[in-house]
């Protein structure tokens, strides 16, 4: 009887493997809220069992996982649009849309409740209202309905340190407030420095990004506006209980390397960053994940330099 | 040709099946290493415990 791969000549839909069920919950995102979520848990003033902070990070990188496949499910039809997506597991036909959509609600499934078992049920809660912003609000409703898709969809990437503190505590106070607050103004900056060199990509798939729909100046203007704020919520841990004079220094002299760059940005002319193939947005996107990445190294180090007994909180404390 | 292909799929089959059994394995051993360490902060401080306080 003639196989599939015999009528196809080869070229039918493989059988998926296991990494290509991994990549479905978008490892490198994955990533980024682990270590968010874990530096979270460590600053937070409540000691947390090892055991009980793994396996609350793992319930956490999971959730993050499911609604990665989740996203995936529902925007495979622009994902092969874009070249940047376009080799992801449902649009290169290594995965079916409906597995997509299993595998996203079933870890779902699994991550809430456990999490809520491992740790408590207000970390619980704040995982499954992530899972569902991510998902429902920013996938199937802002993404391809307003150009403020990534400003308001970019609190689903904002919880995970809450979501650490969360666990440790069964809180949530103005630190994890603030940590919410940085990733969330960090996204529109590092996104629209991508989207200004990444234009036609998103043209073509109709997802109305700031530079496709009002503009690369208008784009450069609230990139520089963002990175004004960031500044400012960047700098203010530092004068809450988990900060410090270390902290200060570090963020302090980052976030205004992060404005020098979004200024170059904010204030060239579209020609002249076509003329360089947009070298000053290439940067300012590289550099922003640098910053977002040791901005929280530096909460970590001030933590542990407190627990040694090297550093102390400044004296204007918010609480 | 089709023996080659049938064989790819057998062993991406295989990969596939013997990973998601490292994950379950992975699933198992963690609620065990919570359970302990959820038991083990009961006999820490045992006013804590649930059979305490009924």
């Amino acid at each position: 009887m003639a196989s599939v791969l015999e009528i196809d000549g080869g070229n039918a839909p493989r059988d998926a493997e296991f990494g290509d069920y991994f990549e479905l919950l978008k490892p490198r995102v994955m990533s980024l809220v682990i270590f968010t979520a874990l530096v979270g848990l460590v600053v937070a003033p409540v000691p947390v069992h090892p055991m009980i902070a793994l396996a609350s990070i793992i319930c956490i990188a999971v959730g993050a996982g499911a609604s990665g496949a989740l996203n995936m499910w529902w925007d495979a039809d622009i994902d092969v649009k874009m070249a940047r997506t376009r080799n992801r597991p449902i649009p290169s036909g290594r995965i079916t849309p409906g597995e997509a959509l299993a595998v996203g609600v079933g870890l779902s499934l699994l991550s809430v409740p456990m999490l809520g078992l491992f740790a408590n049920w207000l970390s619980a809660a704040i995982l499954a209202f992530t899972i569902f912003f991510y998902a429902v609000i920013y996938s199937m409703w802002l993404k391809r309905s307003t150009p403020q898709n990534i400003v308001i969809g970019g609190a689903a990437g904002a919880f995970p340190p809450m979501l650490g503190w969360a666990v440790a505590t069964g809180g949530v106070s103005i630190e994890p407030i603030l940590m919410f607050a940085i990733i969330f103004l960090w996204t529109p900056p590092h996104f629209w420095a991508l989207a200004l060199y990444r234009n036609g990509d998103y043209e073509r798939a109709a997802v109305p990004m700031m530079p496709v729909v009002a503009g690369p100046q208008a784009t450069r203007r609230q990139i520089f506006v963002y990175a004004l704020a960031l500044l400012a919520v960047a700098i203010a841990p530092a004068f809450t209980s988990i900060g410090g004079v270390v902290y200060l220094v570090i963020a302090g002299a980052l976030s205004l390397w992060f404005l020098r760059l979004a200024v170059i940005v904010g204030f060239r002319a579209e020609a002249t960053a076509e003329a360089d193939g947009h070298r000053a947005e290439k940067r300012l996107f590289k550099f922003s994940i640098l910053w977002l990445f040791l901005i929280f190294c530096a909460l970590a180090l001030e933590a542990a330099l407190k627990s040694a007994g090297l550093s102390q909180s400044l004296p204007w404390l918010i609480s | 040709m089709i023996g080659r292909e049938e064989h790819d799929l057998h062993r991406r089959r295989r990969g596939r099946n013997l990973a998601l059994g490292a994950v379950l394995l992975a699933f198992v051993a963690l609620l065990f290493g919570v359970t302990i360490a959820k038991l083990g902060a009961n006999a820490v401080k045992p006013e804590m415990s649930w059979s305490q306080s009924e």
